[in-house]
């Protein structure tokens, strides 16, 4: 597929006009059937279709996109990655994901540009202190690494951070995940695509799924899109804002909504911001990109929608917020704003599931946060459909805890205090 | 005249007030009207800047908004230097200090400039491809260069002193653009008696009427029309007219946000002036007059400086008296760069040739053109371009030589047009539809949608008549919507005036047709893209148009594609074999242009990210050197250290003090609720999992509240202070959540309950009285409460007065000790503390603060919520099952406690934890750990602190299976080795509770 | 930035309000009757349709009614607003969505 990528290659290409690099991916047309169907070329499911080549050996593999790969929230949102959450179910899963982040780019001959320059999450009041001394805790426990870095470490790790005691939140320290980072978010999509597609998964883009057909035992039969009927015994839904439209194809209700989620760009700069930044209590979390702009992020809209926008208030928070923290920034200006669909869950946990129909599967709900998860959510899928069985670090995702009321809620973990 | 090739006078610049202005330190002169680009230009600089990947040298391309190349460094002292300005629309001013970007050591010698000469070894997406080995290699060492060399100017580096402002505003016809178009629409609309706001981005509105200066409109020049036109509507009273202000996004609705730059043009700001001011607008009705931007012909070597639009090099001309050049050639593949031509021979410039790709161009321009004796090459177009930091020659060849026979012209500005790309941004914002049309070779909106119009060169309509008509016929349809009078009394006054000339018509050859074979052709030339990077994307199976965009990053640099974007999709179609209707557009996101943070920002930088929330007692406090902390919007007195004390000590004298003798506490922060009405107490049954029926008036009961999951959500104090009234305390932080939550379940699932709820959390001071003297202190202030114990037992409630001022008196504690709470109204918060403090003088009353507070609480084993539970915690977890009313059939909540893993025995449980070591005081949020083993983790420690009172530490902790497990041993993590601690209860302090029935 | 009819107040703008999710889930009368999943059901799982959207909003800064509105969640227009405890208006919801999911097979 294209030859090796190196730098070797390159210079071939340099000299003979870059007329050798191939396709990164075959644009396959659908056939008659496949074992598995993956609804949703993102990052998740292409990820999912590159680990059941590899790992499960699985050769009769098809990602459905309706539109272009990596369009969604994949080329979306603010590339932030870390595995500094709290509860052993979530560390387990983002730790798993960080460490296929740190050989990504050598397993797939494609450089994600996974930038480990440390995420710095900050702490305002004496309540964010004890949260965040209880995830560092916690994380040591299991294996992940977080420090606290008091106000002058603080700012000796990103100087441009304002740290006066005299802001309304005054920064009191932070908790700093050195391997926490960034990464390019359409070059993940493009390596598994390209890795994928190597490995015989087909890829089919402008290809819409467009109704789920099931037997008379009620067991996946195959699934109806906008270019035709496929068959398959399994599907896996990895359709994130639109997931639940999916699962309605097959009369599964879901306890997802999906929110627009706003997120934008500076001009770009000269390398000013070393690491990321992130505030919950001055709602806002920034880092610089590779090509100089300030990636910034914030919270979601506060009513569902599909229509990938938000309202404006919205970006006046945030940077009202970012503007608190950095006022060295108030004079750069944003570039570029855009609105993501992420579909969220009742404890903001994703779900990694089987499903009521057999040989239905499910990986949603990642709500603010999947990118950080993709190889590890690719993965452990992977192993689910291959399996028909939760994988390990999967298990606790399972659609079933909205039953038990064993709920894994990060949010509610960093509760308000008093 | 300032400056070499300043060769004429025009209006718009002002010869009796030359201004000074330097840039990269260089003196310079240019006029009031300038732009720093014309002023520039005018001294003969074309060599601006540098390009982003391989340095390039660039120069002024453009005479707007849609700038890619002349990107400067603007200071005007400390704290005020905005990296990246546009030179087309950096107005002049006395003393401007600009600077290149992206050059090191100097703008001329880049040393950055290396990367030109690899250029062929890093083609689009060249990173993805390489970088990957040795594996440490990309962090340490590759990224960071990248890093360095990517980006253009450098981000400012002290905190910005200038102040940003906001305007709501609603209006019946917003018009965005003031060319010929809006104003007409402005004229029409403002004498039709509509509220009417137009905004143009330039310092003078205008738009194209400033520029074709041979122009008539009726019996007068486009200038002088354009001159009336503002000013008729700079009279109306009905008209906002904002100049240098921005329509920069859509948001629904037509609510449309513009930016106004007040004070960047300006030598010396009026003290206190704020920079910027953000418009939010909401309109009844939208009319976008937006215009439309030229699109570069491409051709190798198209970046040389000295290379510019065709309407740039006309503007720099006729508005500014500034010819581009000494020599010019113009290459087109329309009219309208034609007529340009001719203005530059009238004013004297020599226009060495015309490379038009139309095969039989017989325009009138052309015919003019060639009447002056200028060689017109048709069917041609630039194949080349010599010079480096300015073009000294080009290349013409003929569109259809397969031999490629080209012809050196010695020149020193080049004009190109390529056509005109209609400004849609906000259109496509608004979800308007776009068709193709191969005669604009753009993409052009379909249809009016739902009170937004399109008019003039944002549709297509290019010539002035037409725009002046289109405006005039855009207002009339939305004046129509508003139901403004009749179609007569609003025609405009534009109305009777007639074209005079000819309407520059856009010609259909794509612009991608032009040779791009032979050396570097640019695109995208900010972020320098050549057309042989949007090839290579389409060979390695870019094809959606979005994916193309971003693995070149064609179109998205500053200028986000505003001259690139159809260049690029025409090439990428082209080379699918696809119409570029078929390959479809990139998404049009927001901003249109660069806004500020500042802007967007704005009220929270002026005034402040959040209120402060303060209680009546705070200036006391503050008066006394507390030290204070953030508790949501509140700050609360923490504590309150005498001199030279740390807090650890405060923390312990106050708790000392307090146990001892009596301590006063500022809870007025606690939220308040009046819950009120016949069915107040099944309200309260319903929304508390306590029973409330059988509490009397004037007793209190602590209470609590689920969400429906069934996980504790808030807590507080009820006072029943009658049969229909209850006085409900909240946490701090629940305040608003809890009423919303309450209001919520009472007006859509309650409605049948007659009760009312007020927020009263501002309305009371709280002031809490603790410690063995309480009752001492108290008494002599109460006017009519008698504080007997047997008459007044711990969780009761009077009404009552003290000092004369009504208060409702609370016998509760969170303390431990005896304790009462006075609520009195928050004016007479202040006087009644200091009276409590005076009176209290003899019993060494104490002020405490929450951290006291925290403590004392925490060796009584009362829970905070947030701290000791966190929203997955239930009433059993929290050792609280006795606050759940057991025979109440239903409760927010309820249901859930009996779900499966609800029910399950090895929850966490909130428990005591005593240290082995009794001194040390363990973190809050240590994790617990079994005494033995790499077992999992069982929980973590919610609350931890030096305990004067017991003199060792304690703890809270939620631990599975913890309420089982009591006297187990476990270890507790630390920064280093873990330490032994052991499970207990969580009542360290009285057990018996006689101190606080005392 | 919404546009919002209170019902109570008129047209104001989206920032005096604040979204409550999902409307017309009313709450079991005896939520102890109700299976673990039917419980489960009605605490989590909701229609997120893309198209007409009942949903609940409440006017914080202003009446502090609550009230149920109809929203295209294509278009993020509110189609109509109605008082609590009234029923949903009929309206007009325009073409169906092309990714407006049909069933197929058995459910």
């Amino acid at each position: 597929m294209g030859g090796e990528h190196s730098v070797f290659a390159l210079i071939k290409g340099g000299l003979t006009g870059h007329r050798s690099w191939a396709r990164q991916w075959r644009d396959a047309a659908p056939k008659a059937a496949y074992d598995v169907v993956i609804i949703g070329g993102g990052g998740h499911g292409l990820a999912t279709a590159y680990y059941l080549a590899k790992r499960h050996g699985l050769t009769k593999i098809a990602v459905l996109e309706r539109g272009w790969i990596g369009g969604g929230n994949t080329g979306r949102n603010t590339t932030i990655i870390r595995s500094n959450y709290l509860y052993d179910e979530s560390a387990a899963l983002y730790d798993y994901a960080l460490k296929l982040w740190e050989d990504l780019s050598q397993e797939l001959n494609y450089n994600v540009m996974f930038s480990p320059r440390g995420v710095l999450m900050l702490a305002h009041s004496v309540h964010d202190v004890q949260s965040a001394q209880r995830h560092i805790h916690a994380n040591r426990v299991n294996g992940v690494d977080n420090e606290w870095l008091t106000t002058a470490e603080v700012k000796a790790f990103c100087p441009p951070l304002n740290t006066s005691p005299d802001a309304r939140y005054p920064v009191l320290g932070g908790a700093l995940q050195r391997r926490g980072g960034t990464a390019r978010h359409d070059a993940v999509a493009w390596g598994y695509a390209r890795a994928a597609s190597a490995l015989g998964v087909d890829i089919i883009q402008k290809c819409e799924a467009t109704g789920v057909r099931r037997d008379a035992s009620g067991a996946i039969e195959g699934v109806e899109t906008s270019r035709g009927f496929i068959k398959t015994r399994k599907i896996g839904v990895v359709a994130a804002g639109h997931t639940s439209l999916v699962m309605q194809m097959a009369g599964q209700s879901m306890p997802l909504e999906s929110y627009p989620l706003q997120a934008l760009v500076s001009e770009p700069v000269k390398p000013v911001l070393p690491c990321v930044v992130m505030s919950n209590t001055v709602h806002g979390y920034i880092s610089q990109s590779d090509k100089g702009e300030l990636v910034i992020g914030a919270g979601t809209d506060q009513y569902i929608s599909y229509g990938q926008r938000g309202s404006f208030h919205v970006i006046e928070e945030t940077l009202a917020a970012i503007c608190e923290m950095f006022p060295i920034f108030s004079r750069m200006r944003m570039l570029r704003s855009w609105g993501g669909i992420v579909d969220v869950t009742p404890d903001r946990s994703p779900i990694i599931s089987k499903t009521p129909v057999k040989g239905l599967y499910v990986n949603c709900g990642w709500g603010t946060g999947g990118f950080k998860a993709t190889p590890g959510s690719g993965a452990v899928f992977a192993a689910t459909i291959a399996n028909d069985d939760p994988h390990p670090i999967a298990a606790p995702y399972a659609l079933e805890r909205f039953r038990t009321g064993r709920l894994i809620d990060e949010a509610a973990a960093a509760a308000v205090a008093h | 005249m300032t400056g070499p090739r300043r060769i004429r006078s025009t209006p718009f610049v002002h010869e009796e007030k030359p201004l000074s202005f330097t840039f990269d330190g260089v003196a310079m002169q240019g006029l009031a009207g300038d732009t720093l680009a014309s002023a520039l230009l005018a001294n003969d600089v074309h060599l601006v800047g540098r390009s982003f990947k391989y340095h390039r040298p660039r120069g002024v391309m453009s005479a707007g908004p849609e700038e890619a190349n002349a990107l400067v460094g603007v200071r005007r002292g400390p704290g005020r230097f905005e990296p990246n300005a546009r030179a087309t629309m950096q107005e002049l001013y006395e003393g401007l200090s600009a600077e290149s970007q992206n050059r090191w050591p100097s703008l001329r010698f880049d040393v950055g400039a290396a990367s030109g000469l690899a250029s062929r070894f890093l083609p689009a997406g060249f990173y993805y491809k390489t970088f990957m080995w040795p594996r440490w290699g990309w962090r340490r060492v590759y990224e960071p260069a990248i890093r360095r060399a990517a980006g253009l100017g450098k981000a400012p580096v002290d905190p910005d002193p200038d102040r940003y402002v906001n305007q709501y505003a609603h209006c019946d016809i917003l018009i965005i653009g003031a060319g010929a178009a809006g104003l007409s629409a402005g004229i029409a609309a403002a004498d039709a008696g509509a509220r009417v706001i137009i905004c143009d981005e330039r310092a003078r509105p205008g738009g194209g009427l400033l520029t074709e200066a041979s122009d008539t409109i009726g019996d007068t020049t486009a200038r002088e029309w354009g001159d009336q036109a503002i000013s008729h509507l700079k009279t109306a009273e009905n008209v906002t007219l904002l100049p240098r202000t921005t329509a920069f996004g859509y948001y629904g609705q037509n609510y449309v946000c513009l930016a106004e730059r007040l004070t960047d043009h300006l030598a010396k700001p009026p003290d206190g002036a704020p920079r910027e001011r953000l418009w939010q607008v909401r309109a009844k009705q939208i009319i976008l007059c937006a215009g439309a931007i030229e699109r570069p012909l491409l051709f190798p070597n198209n970046d040389r400086p000295g290379v510019m639009l065709s309407g740039a090099g006309r503007t720099y001309l006729n508005q500014f008296g500034v010819a581009s050049g000494r020599r010019v050639v113009v290459a087109t593949n329309n009219d309208a760069a034609c007529r340009a031509a001719l203005d530059l021979i009238e004013a004297g410039v020599e226009v060495a040739a015309i490379a038009d790709m139309r095969t039989s161009p017989d325009g009138p321009a052309t015919c003019a053109l060639r009447d002056h004796g200028v060689t017109v090459y048709a069917g041609a177009a630039l194949s080349g371009a010599r010079g480096r930091t300015r073009v000294s020659a080009v290349t013409v060849a003929a569109l259809n030589d397969d031999q490629r026979h080209e012809t050196t012209i010695a020149c020193d500005a080049v004009l190109t047009s390529g056509g005109w790309t209609p400004s849609v941004h906000l259109y496509s914002q608004a979800a308007g539809k776009l068709n193709w049309r191969d005669d604009v070779g753009a993409f052009v909106p379909e249809d009016t949608i739902e009170d937004f119009h399109c008019a003039g060169a944002c549709r297509g309509v290019f010539s002035l008549f037409e725009c002046v008509e289109d405006g005039a016929r855009a207002a009339l349809r939305a004046l129509k919507a508003l139901g403004f009078g009749s179609a007569a009394t609003a025609r405009p006054s534009a109305q009777p005036l007639a074209g005079s000339v000819d309407s520059p018509v856009v010609a259909a050859t794509p612009a991608s047709d032009a040779p791009y074979t032979n050396g570097m052709t640019f695109v995208d030339l900010q972020n320098d893209v050549t057309a042989k990077d949007i090839g290579l994307a389409v060979q390695e199976g870019f094809r959606s148009v979005e994916h193309v965009k971003r693995y070149t990053t064609n179109g998205m640099a500053t200028d986000q594609g505003k001259t690139s974007n159809i260049n690029g999709l025409a090439i990428a179609a082209q080379r699918q074999g696809l119409t570029a209707e078929a390959a479809g557009l990139t998404t049009f996101r927001p901003p249109y242009t660069p806004v500020t943070f500042g802007a967007l920002a704005h009220a929270a930088r002026d005034l402040g990210l959040d209120p402060v929330r303060r209680t009546a007692i705070d200036p006391w406090a503050a008066e006394q050197g507390a030290v204070f902390e953030d508790v949501g919007q509140w700050k609360r007195a923490r504590y309150f250290p005498k001199e030279g004390e740390t807090m650890l000590e405060a923390v312990a004298r106050e708790c000392a003090a307090t146990r001892a003798s009596a301590g006063l506490f500022d809870a007025s922060t606690l939220g308040k609720i009046e819950v009120v009405g016949p069915d107040a107490a099944e309200f309260m049954n319903r929304m508390y999992t306590n029973p409330w029926k059988g509490l009397k008036p004037g007793r209190c009961r602590y209470g609590l509240m689920l969400g429906e999951d069934g996980f504790i959500y808030d807590d507080g104090v009820v006072g029943r202070i009658d049969e229909d009234r209850f006085h409900v305390t909240t946490t701090t932080g629940g305040a608003a959540r809890v009423m919303a939550h309450m209001e919520d379940y009472l007006q859509t699932e309650l409605p049948e309950l007659d009760v009312w709820l007020t927020s009263t959390s501002e309305q009371w001071s709280v002031i809490a009285l603790n410690g063995p003297n309480a009752r001492r202190i108290l008494e002599p202030l109460v006017d009519d409460i008698d504080l007997d114990k047997d008459v007044f037992p711990h969780m009761s409630v009077r009404l009552g007065h003290m000092l004369g001022v009504p208060i409702r008196l609370f016998r509760v504690s969170f303390t431990g000790e005896l304790g009462f709470e006075v609520n009195a109204p928050a004016e007479y918060g202040l006087s009644i503390w200091t009276a409590l403090m005076e009176t209290g003088r003899a019993y060494n009353l104490t002020p405490y603060g929450t951290e006291a507070m925290h403590v004392m609480r925490a060796e009584k084993g009362y829970i905070i919520i947030g701290q000791d539970t966190d929203g997955t915690v239930t009433p059993n977890d929290a050792g609280m099952a006795w606050a759940v009313g057991k025979k109440k059939k239903d409760f927010v909540g309820k249901r859930s406690l009996s779900r499966p893993d609800i029910e399950a025995t090895n929850r966490k449980q909130l428990v005591g934890l005593r240290m082995r070591k009794p001194s040390f005081v363990a973190e809050e949020g240590a994790q617990v750990l079994p005494a033995e083993g790499l077992g999992a983790p069982l929980g973590h420690v919610t609350s931890s602190y030096w305990s004067a009172a017991l003199n060792r530490s304690i703890a809270l902790a939620l631990i599975e299976g913890g309420h089982e497990t009591m006297g187990a041993a476990v270890r507790v993590t630390t920064d280093g080795a873990p330490v032994a601690a052991e499970i207990c209860e969580t009542v360290f302090y009285d057990k018996e509770g006689a101190r606080v029935n005392a | 930035m919404l546009l919002i009819v209170c019902p109570y107040c008129g047209e104001r703008s989206e920032l005096e309000f604040t979204n409550a999710g999902e409307a017309h889930i009313r709450r079991p009368s005896d939520p102890s009757a109700l299976s673990d999943e039917a419980w489960a059901a009605f605490l989590f799982y909701r229609s997120n349709p893309k198209g007409t959207h009942a949903e609940r909003w409440r006017h914080t800064h202003g009446c502090g009614k609550f009230f149920n509105a109809l929203r295209d969640t294509r278009t993020d227009r509110i189609v109509a607003t109605y008082k609590i405890g009234q029923p949903a208006p009929m309206v007009e919801t325009g073409a169906p969505d092309a990714a407006t999911p049909r069933m197929a097979g058995r459910p």
